[in-house]
């Protein structure tokens, strides 16, 4: 079934920019991303848009569809009406290099104030020895795609630019929680968790979850954890002797 | 003169994929000053993309596993047309490049006793594929990442700069490497894809890691970065290209719907228990075993449905064939009739594991079918027919240093690299390619950097020129060509004249028809400025495009044999003859040529490892000669 579909894109750059309107033919089976291929192809060839695998792999294609947070290759237009007009603005949480491609330096930032993996003392390459119930905790959270659409959604940045420099979002408080249950790493995140990255302006609103196009439990299985692991620090010496040494059975 | 920034560095590394980041690990660990530039964001190159896992024979899953069991694997899988040298190294240094990762932070699969689990793949002899559920290929880049990331706050800490060594220029794309008068590499040229803006690295060697061509074609599992820029980049530069008529249909893409044809379904389906079935229904796969492998597979459904918890004592079934067998009996199937709707046929799991066992191991495959086919693979069977996936072919290096033969301080590995998986790759033996030679080719780098004694100059004019020549489409007359309808013409051209099955009448034509397509790619012309324009980086790009599409054509038409990768209607028969013999391309001013080049015989303790009457199946009579079952027989005969 081929129809006209209504789109209404952001187009513009730094400077600004506005919707524009196109009609566009939509056949059976297709993606948003399918769509604006098309658009580049016949109507607007410098259309910017970013997208790599489209299969859902590598988080590249992240936009707002309709105001939601979703990855251009993964959103089917059989979820749209016909007649309905379909609006795709730039994740709003970034600022705006051109049309849908945002600046996502930001994360790229965080990224690297995370400590990294620590490697435990005295296990040369191929002497790691893990159960697979001990790294599947961790192993969710490497599901990532790194899309980031949970620092998108998140409040506590999305129209908040002042707390970006305090806040490294979702996204990589879950990598510091992920290194944290690593059952061989041997450093110790929490301090920096919650003092550096800001794990206490999180409260646990869930809507980073929400989004996540891999379905990873972020503010169950990471921050809420993660939470009460610095809880146990701050305030319980006991228990967080008894986590460190306890890991893997914890 | 426009304006230009710069940058100088000891070692510049285009791509960073696997073998792109491994290779400036190695770099920088070293000790050398590197840059990692790329087309995509940092983390988003198409290693990203890769399901199944990584081969090394660890044995960790079968103790019979052993680099000796993994060359002859490799070199089966390649009909013997592979650099063996390569295939050595690769074979014995993997378990070390995977273990390696894990001090990384890398977290596998494990097996019960703790250590990294290996599943089973198409043509490796034992389960060898270290991985994570089907999404090997994100903890590989992301791990590698991560070591970056780890290497860059180590700079922090000791000199207050993260990028001090090693900086990640991201989102730009070079389009043409630099050389001095004695043709050494001094650099390359670029531009940001996010401004227009130009840039020129001065660096005395250069390591190509760009991936691979699979955007020719219109029926691909690959991302539009594989238009074989390293490819061309690297011939434009004085390099060779071997084995370019190779190019590997893998047996699985999705088929339906269209807008997803050739998305890839993982040979881990398989791996795990999944057989293909015609639309009789039936396991058409036992009537596919060739002859070089009759003995290996097991003929018969019940033999090879024991194999799976029984391997010491039952033959692998042919479901597992290397691709480029199973890729053309689903071409049979499908053009004699025995299809599925979409022209494909059914590969079946839903029937062979339970519902939970499936959402474990295929995460990432249930959620596409669901998501992109509304398929539940649960419940039933996927609809696949081939996709173009791999290019055997690349830039001709050494084996031990990576260095392309030819042009001092040029250096490449990974999927841009050619002569390792001959004329056919197997499942999982990329991303261990990726680790091995990425490192080998940081290190080839570095080592050269660090023996030269002046370094060499970039040359202005040639700068001026890559300047000119980058802007081009914008200066296109009142009329142009539109560089997506070039790119989708050029596809269609590919997939239809020298896709799977191929006949020296449909390349000819296809040669005609790419001159004609270059004529037009002149013409090419965009529209609005240069920040962010995917227009113009496609009309660049569409360059390589043709020219790496050139170089399979012409290879193609002149390999009279059919091997792997490349299947000639016309001579369907593998010739012995044609085993020894590497077609090499090269460029010539603007026309590209393809000679014969002798292969190097491989040394007699690697020709040792196989029997003597499976060598027979591939090897000329003159070449055994050497083999000790032929000169222990002669003994024999003249013995009293
Ligand atoms: C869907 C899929 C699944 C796969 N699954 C497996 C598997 O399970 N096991 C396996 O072993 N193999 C698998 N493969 C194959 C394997 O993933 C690839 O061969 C491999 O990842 C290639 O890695 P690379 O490092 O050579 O290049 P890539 O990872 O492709 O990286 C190329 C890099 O070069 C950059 N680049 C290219 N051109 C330029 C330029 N002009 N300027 C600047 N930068 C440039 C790109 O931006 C990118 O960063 C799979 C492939 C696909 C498509
Ligand atoms: S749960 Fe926390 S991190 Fe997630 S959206 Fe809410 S506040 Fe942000
Ligand atoms: S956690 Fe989920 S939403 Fe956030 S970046 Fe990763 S994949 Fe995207
Ligand atoms: S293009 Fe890769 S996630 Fe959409």
């Amino acid at each position: 079934m081929t129809y006209k579909g209504h789109f209404r894109i952001w187009r513009g750059d730094e400077e600004g920019g506005s919707l524009e309107d196109f009609e566009v033919e939509v056949n059976e089976g297709e993606v948003v991303l399918d769509i604006i291929h098309r658009l580049q192809a016949t109507q607007a060839p410098d259309l910017a848009v970013r997208w790599n695998c489209k299969a859902g792999k590598c988080g590249s294609c992240s936009a707002e569809v309709n105001g939601r947070p979703r990855l251009l290759c993964m959103t089917r237009m059989s979820i749209f009406s016909a007649d309905e007009i379909i609006t795709v603005t730039p994740m709003r949480a970034f600022s705006v290099i051109k049309d849908l491609v945002p600046d996502v330096s930001y994360n790229y930032t965080k990224a690297r104030e995370v400590t990294s993996f620590t490697p435990p003392e005295g296990l040369g390459p191929g002497e790691y020895r893990m159960q697979q119930e001990d790294v599947e905790r961790s192993q969710e959270f490497r599901k990532c795609i790194e899309c980031f659409l949970c620092q998108d959604t998140c409040h506590v940045v999305r129209d908040h630019e002042e707390n970006k420099s305090a806040f490294a979002g979702p996204r990589f408080l879950m990598r510091a929680a992920e290194l944290e249950m690593h059952p061989l790493d041997a450093a110790d995140r929490r301090d920096d968790a919650q003092d550096e990255h800001g794990l206490g302006m999180c409260n646990i609103t869930k809507c980073c979850t929400e989004v996540c196009p891999e379905g990873i439990k972020i503010t169950d299985n990471a921050l809420i954890p993660m939470k009460e692991r610095v809880a146990g620090r701050r305030y319980d010496p006991v228990v967080w002797l008894g986590n460190k040494l306890f890991k893997r059975g914890s | 003169m426009t304006e230009v920034e710069r940058h100088s560095y000891d070692v510049l590394v285009i791509g960073a994929g696997g073998a792109g980041l491994r290779a400036a690990i190695e770099a920088r660990e070293q000790g050398l000053r590197t840059a990692v530039i790329c087309k995509s964001l940092f983390g988003k190159a198409h290693t990203v993309m890769a399901e199944g896992g990584c081969a090394a024979a660890m044995g960790n899953v079968n103790a019979g596993d052993n680099w000796q069991v993994h060359f002859r694997d490799t070199m089966r899988g390649g009909k013997f047309l592979n650099n063996w040298r390569m295939a050595e190294l690769h074979a014995k240094e993997a378990p070390d490049r995977v273990w390696e990762l894990e001090t990384y932070g890398a977290l596998f699969d494990r097996t019960g006793d703790g250590r990294i689990s290996q599943r089973n793949f198409g043509g490796h002899e034992y389960p060898r594929l270290a991985h994570v559920g089907d999404r090997t290929g994100l903890e590989l880049i992301r791990t590698m990442q991560q070591k970056i990331v780890s290497l860059q706050q180590e700079d922090y800490r000791d000199l207050g700069d993260y990028d001090a060594r090693l900086k990640v220029f991201s989102e730009c794309t070079v389009t043409q490497l630099l050389n001095d008068d004695a043709g050494a590499i001094s650099g390359a040229f670029a531009y940001w894809r996010e401004s227009g803006r130009f840039v020129q690295f001065d660096a005395p060697a250069v390591v190509l890691a760009t991936g691979g061509i699979g955007k020719s074609f219109s029926v691909t599992s690959n991302s539009w970065e594989y238009t074989g820029d390293g490819h061309a980049l690297a011939m434009r530069a004085g390099a060779k290209l071997i084995n370019m008529e190779f190019v590997q249909f893998h047996p699985t893409g999705m088929v339906w719907p269209p807008s997803v044809k050739g998305i890839l379904v993982t040979e881990g389906v398989r791996g795990d228990g999944g057989v293909l079935k015609n639309a009789n229904g039936e396991r058409f796969m036992f009537n596919y075993i060739p002859d070089v492998f009759k003995g290996y597979y097991a003929d018969n459904p019940e033999e090879a449905d024991r194999w799976y918890s029984d391997p010491n004592n039952n033959r692998r079934t042919p479901d597992l064939l290397p691709r480029d067998e199973v890729a053309r009996a689903i071409n049979t199937e499908v053009k004699e009739g025995r299809g599925s709707p979409h022209g494909g046929v059914y590969l079946d799991i839903a029937s062979r594991l339970s519902d939970e066992e499936i959402e474990r191991r295929l995460p990432s495959m249930h959620h596409q079918f669901k998501e992109l086919a509304d398929v539940d693979i649960t419940s039933e069977a996927m609809e696949v027919g081939p996709t173009c996936h791999y290019v055997m072919g690349g830039v001709e290096v050494d084996p031990d240093t990576g260095a392309a033969d030819g042009v001092p301080g040029l250096f490449a590995a990974g999927e841009c690299a050619g002569g390792m998986h001959g004329s056919n790759r197997l499942g999982g033996n990329s991303l261990s390619d990726l680790l091995v030679f990425g490192r080998r080719a940081g290190s080839g780098a570095a080592g050269y950097v660090s023996s030269l004694t002046e370094r060499p100059t970039a040359n202005q004019a040639q700068v001026d020129e890559a300047a000119r020549a980058a802007v081009e489409p914008f200066g296109a007359g009142e009329t142009y060509e539109n560089p997506y309808t070039l790119q989708s013409d050029l596809q269609r051209l590919m997939n239809e004249l020298v896709g799977i099955i191929r006949t020296e009448g449909e390349m000819s034509e296809a040669l005609t028809k790419l001159r004609d397509l270059a004529e037009r790619a002149r013409h090419v012309g965009i529209e609005g400025n240069r920040q962010y324009n995917p227009g113009w980086h496609l009309a660049l790009d569409l360059r390589n495009m043709l020219l790496v599409s050139e170089c399979v054509a012409r290879a193609a038409l002149r390999r009279t044999e059919s091997r792997g990768g490349h299947t000639r209607d016309d001579f369907p028969k593998m010739d012995a003859e044609w085993r020894h013999t590497l077609l090499e391309c090269t460029l010539d001013g603007e026309s590209v040529t393809v000679t014969p080049g002798e292969q190097v015989p491989m040394r007699a303790d690697l020709l040792e490892l196989f029997e003597l009457t499976e060598l027979e199946k591939y090897y000329t009579e003159p070449e055994l000669v050497e083999h000790p079952a032929r000169t222990g027989a002669q003994r024999e005969e003249g013995a009293p």
